[in-house]
């Protein structure tokens, strides 16, 4: 499998919106975060919701985030985290500090 | 023009499963699962007796399986390692089969760290191995509030976490399904796996609950 990311990368999640069957939650969309571990790859369910076949399958993340930097008036502690499963085509490099 | 005005051209209804218990009229895919269904009976493909029989199967598959694969990482920690570094091969180890496609992760808690799982999108659960999901797992609520505030949500749960211990929510939204690995309560030494999963609760699984001795 060719994962375009590493665990420890830093990147940002694409901040579009488009129509149909996503699984990138709103609330990540344009956020930094950190590539926690790749999970594989795994059919597009963009495609799969509409009766394709989702081939080639994408590969998958666990993006870790910092609720600070998902909920800037986030009232936990500043080291609690969100992680995400986010499809490769959603994700792109990001300079800096992430989820860390 | 708006590049993100929250408008026509979003859909979220096909990907963002209304509350559970919305009430309303029937979602169109309920209404053609209850027509096939009484199509196939009326057929005679299936018959009422082989539905009931699936339905109470499906309900009758509890949180056991779950509760057995922390006990066995509580006594075993070799078994441990090798369940946090693939959850799936973990449960293959201890003969728990018809895990479907199950992808399993196993997020451990520790004296630092405390999981907690939810699906913002819909209601993914790992059904094969903790039954199927109570209500609030799948209500609106629990869902919008536990990647918002989780340490609010928890503490109305009763688990009430100090400020040094990171909470990290993990939000099911693809393929992967997740099991919490609560940590193993004081006052258990030299306890049977059986003994220990049973203070194993469901609630324990998803990250809500302690595991509680004496209270089993």
């Amino acid at each position: 499998m060719k994962a375009r990311f590493r665990p420890g990368e830093t990147v940002a999640v694409r901040a579009a919106y488009p129509p149909g069957h996503i699984r990138t939650p709103y609330y990540v969309r344009g956020k930094r975060g950190v590539i926690e571990r790749i999970c594989g790859e795994f059919a597009n369910p963009e495609e799969l919701a509409f009766g394709r076949d989702g081939l080639p399958k994408r590969a998958l993340y666990r993006v870790r985030f910092r609720q600070r930097q998902v909920w800037p008036d986030y009232a936990g502690a500043g080291e609690d985290t969100v992680d995400v499963e986010i499809f490769e085509h959603w994700l792109e490099p990001a300079a800096g500090e992430g989820a860390g | 023009m708006s590049e993100h005005s929250h408008g026509d051209r979003h859909d979220h209804a096909r990907t963002f499963q209304p509350d559970h218990d919305s009430g309303g009229p029937l979602p169109y895919l309920q209404v053609m699962e209850i027509a096939t269904r009484e199509l196939l009976i009326e057929k005679g493909i299936i018959t009422p007796g082989e539905v009931s029989r699936q339905i109470e199967r499906m309900d009758a598959r509890g949180h056991s399986r779950g509760a057995r694969v922390v006990a066995r990482a509580w006594t075993d920690r070799q078994y441990k390692s090798r369940l946090l570094a693939n959850g799936r091969a973990g449960c293959d180890e201890l003969g728990i089969t018809d895990l479907e496609a199950l992808h399993l992760v196993v997020v451990e808690n520790t004296e630092k760290v405390h999981n907690v799982i939810v699906c913002t999108l819909c209601s993914c659960y790992p059904k094969p191995l903790l039954g199927l999901p109570p209500a609030w797992y799948k209500s609106l609520p629990y869902r919008r509030r536990m990647v918002r505030e989780p340490r609010a949500v928890l503490k109305e749960f009763g688990v009430e976490l100090p400020e040094d211990v990171v909470v990290r929510v993990h939000d099911s939204t693809a393929d992967m399904r997740y099991l919490v690995l609560p940590r193993r309560p004081e006052g258990t030494a030299g306890w049977s796996e059986e003994r220990l999963a049973g203070i194993v609760s469901r609630d324990c699984l998803i990250g809500v609950a302690l595991p509680l001795v004496g209270k089993s």
